[in-house]
């Protein structure tokens, strides 16, 4: 659509971030960010998914540079955690503590 | 050995009966799985509001940044403001996982297209506002995010948790002010008295129409968007906030509050649901500069994003030439 | 002057410096050119404040006169301040806010540099721990002045402006008085002058990568450490004030 590519022709890509905690052991896939250059990328992720914690180790990929694999098989609807494509962002488990103030 | 079906061999109605059987068995849908185009819609339309939401919700508390009356006030203003635009980039994030991008959803709320919480179309006029939002309205918005933390949406539900851990902070910072305003100096008092009479029933409406009057909210609980009604949501966060506003020693604006042994829950008053709808039409105190807000800092800043990708594409040229 | 005013003055200037800045970067809030800038911006506004915080603490301290650090924040006037006039000026655009940034960031990492190895350890500490955070401020800083000088036309010429309107500014964090004197042979302060040249190297280097040009240094504008300040550090402070201000016997 002509005015979809108007509106979106000068935008920023899209990278996606993982995030390697200071004892972890491996990059997890915390989300995305816009940025004009991978060096933007990396020093945006640090303010936007490490709020400033030391130690971690960053990861950002442009999004059109990963390629996943395709989870529309007969299986997936049955056995989704065969789904790994890579924008299956890994946040945390609910914690106890949502609910009180 | 089964053969193999792709997508493409299935019907419609095999998918969607496949879909709901995989949201009513509690398992998450997401970003590459087949999905009604309703569904898809009501979420994008939904996610891309509430991302609109924290946005424009940095304005009303950006207001009292500079005039924050202590260091620490200031400091933690400024790391929950901080917050708010972290959690709007979640959830642009998240719903660009549907096939929109953040331009495209920038432009929706620009041309009016697409909407934000009307709460934030209320102007901040003394520090005791900054303290009544926090305690009122991120209580209201952990209140309805709970919920959401158990959405069908694997994406959105996961940005939810992420989000109220984050949140924490934020009622609390709030509830802290109104209790040192509360018990300060009588001008502080009726500066909070002040605030919560002007922040309590725009509380309320943060949790939308009555049931009764909310014709997509059967389609979205079928689909497991939305986790409970709105009128349930309104009345847990009645009920929390009461008792918290008895300890402040303040007056909830509302003469028909009372406790029903019966329902076990307090009843209130009716919402002016004239107000809700003028506000959320446009016509609120600080729509327009709310929006205009927005739309300066983006078009304002379009040559700032020109120049670096300009700058980023200049740089690829080099690489490639040095090759 | 004793040594615990010539170290009370010396922490102010410190204090001051990252609390007017911190100010300045807030009034971004809600306005910035794109969502993850917004993010940064605050970010480093809160680094700044943090600092602030630390140094007026610990000047209110040394004084030993009852004040605190939002006695010192919220209750002096223009003439009491010692922040350089550089971080007072208004915010302009987003290549004038980088511009100054990115001026300063280059200084602040050269000057808390120094002091990490300054003879008093508490001021040794709070510019260790800052010195990690103004890392990153200068990485951002310098990104920005690459990106708008040598991005696109409009972006280079609006980043020249705020370079050639700033330039005279700079001049000042350079400059050393007897009380800069008295804490460097104490061993506490740093020698700002000899940092000129290292300053130099850097800002030339982003400079002409970003080809852009360096002003000549034909005009300086100073006064800071005597309290004498543009006239846009009285608004500044009226609106930070006001509250604590107007309402004297309130606790917030």
């Amino acid at each position: 659509m002509d005015s979809m590519n108007k509106i979106t022709e000068n935008e920023l890509p899209l990278f996606e971030v993982f995030i390697r905690s200071k004892n972890g052991l491996d990059h997890k896939h915390v989300g995305s960010l816009h940025a004009s250059d991978a060096e933007m990328a990396l020093t945006n992720a640090r303010d936007v998914y490490t709020r400033r914690s030391e130690g971690v180790s960053i990861w950002v990929v442009k999004t059109t540079d990963i390629t996943a694999s395709n989870p529309e098989d007969k299986g997936n609807f049955y056995e989704p955690s065969d789904d790994k494509t890579y924008r299956h962002p890994t946040f945390y488990e609910i914690p106890e503590e949502v609910g009180h103030m | 050995m089964d053969v193999v079906n792709t997508d493409k061999n299935w019907s419609d109605e095999k998918l969607e009966v496949a879909f709901q059987t995989k949201v009513d068995a509690e398992q998450r849908i997401e970003p590459k799985d087949w999905m009604p185009d309703k569904y898809r819609q009501t979420l994008i339309r939904q996610m891309s509001q509430h991302a609109h939401s924290e946005i424009v919700g940095m304005l009303p508390e950006g207001n009292w940044l500079t005039r924050a009356p202590s260091l620490k006030r200031k400091a933690v203003l400024m790391a929950k403001i901080q917050d708010e635009g972290g959690h709007g980039l979640y959830l642009y994030s998240a719903t660009e996982t549907l096939g929109i991008s953040r331009d495209e959803m920038y432009d929706q709320l620009h041309s009016g297209k697409a909407k934000y919480s009307s709460i934030f179309n209320y102007p901040t006029l003394s520090w005791a506002d900054v303290g009544a939002i926090g305690w009122l309205v991120d209580g209201a918005a952990i209140t309805n995010q709970i919920a959401l933390c158990r959405c069908s949406y694997g994406p959105y539900a996961r940005a939810m948790v992420k989000i109220c851990k984050e949140e924490s902070f934020h009622q609390r910072q709030g509830y802290e002010i109104m209790m040192t305003m509360a018990q300060g100096t009588t001008e502080q008092k009726d500066m909070a008295q002040d605030a919560l009479n002007r922040w309590w029933w725009p509380s309320l409406m943060m949790f939308g129409p009555n049931d009764t009057n909310s014709p997509q909210s059967a389609q979205s609980m079928k689909w497991k968007i939305k986790r409970q009604s709105n009128d349930e949501l309104r009345q847990k966060f009645v009920d929390a906030t009461v008792p918290q506003a008895k300890f402040l020693n303040l007056r909830i604006p509302d003469d028909d509050l009372v406790w029903n042994e019966e329902r076990a829950a307090h009843d209130f008053g009716e919402i002016d649901w004239v107000e809700f709808k003028n506000v959320v039409k446009g016509n609120g105190l600080c729509n327009r500069e709310r929006l205009k807000a927005r739309v300066d800092a983006h078009d304002g800043g379009k040559w700032v994003r020109d120049a670096a990708l300009a700058y980023a594409e200049k740089q690829k040229l080099r690489a490639a030439d040095a090759a | 002057m004793t040594d615990n005013q010539a170290l009370f003055e010396y922490l102010l200037r410190l204090g001051d410096n990252s609390l007017i800045l911190g100010q300045r970067l807030a009034e971004w809030c809600g306005h910035a050119p794109i969502l993850e800038e917004e993010l940064a911006l605050t970010n480093i506004g809160l680094d700044l404040v943090g600092q602030s915080r630390l140094l007026l603490s610990y000047a209110a301290e040394v004084e030993d006169a009852g004040r605190d650090e939002d006695l010192l924040a919220f209750h002096r006037d223009t003439q009491a301040w010692r922040n350089l006039l550089l971080l007072e000026q208004p915010n302009g655009d987003f290549a004038k806010t980088m511009a100054r940034q990115f001026f300063f960031d280059t200084f602040q990492y050269l000057q808390f540099e120094g002091l990490c190895q300054s003879k008093d350890e508490r001021l040794a500490a709070i510019a260790a721990k800052s010195l990690k955070e103004i890392t990153y401020h200068r990485r951002h800083s310098a990104n920005w002045v690459l990106r708008l000088g040598d991005g696109t036309t409009e972006s280079h010429e609006k980043m020249q402006v705020a370079i050639d309107e700033l330039w005279g500014f700079l001049p000042e964090m350079f400059d050393m008085d007897e009380v800069d004197a008295q804490l460097l042979a104490d061993g506490i302060g740093v020698d700002v002058s000899v940092l000129k040249p290292k300053w130099d190297d850097a800002v030339n280097a982003v400079l002409a990568e970003a080809t852009l040009e360096r002003p000549e240094d034909s005009w300086s504008v100073r006064g800071s450490r005597e309290g004498k300040h543009s006239e846009h550090l009285g608004y500044l402070l009226a609106e930070m004030q006001f509250l604590q201000r107007a309402y004297p016997d309130a606790k917030w």
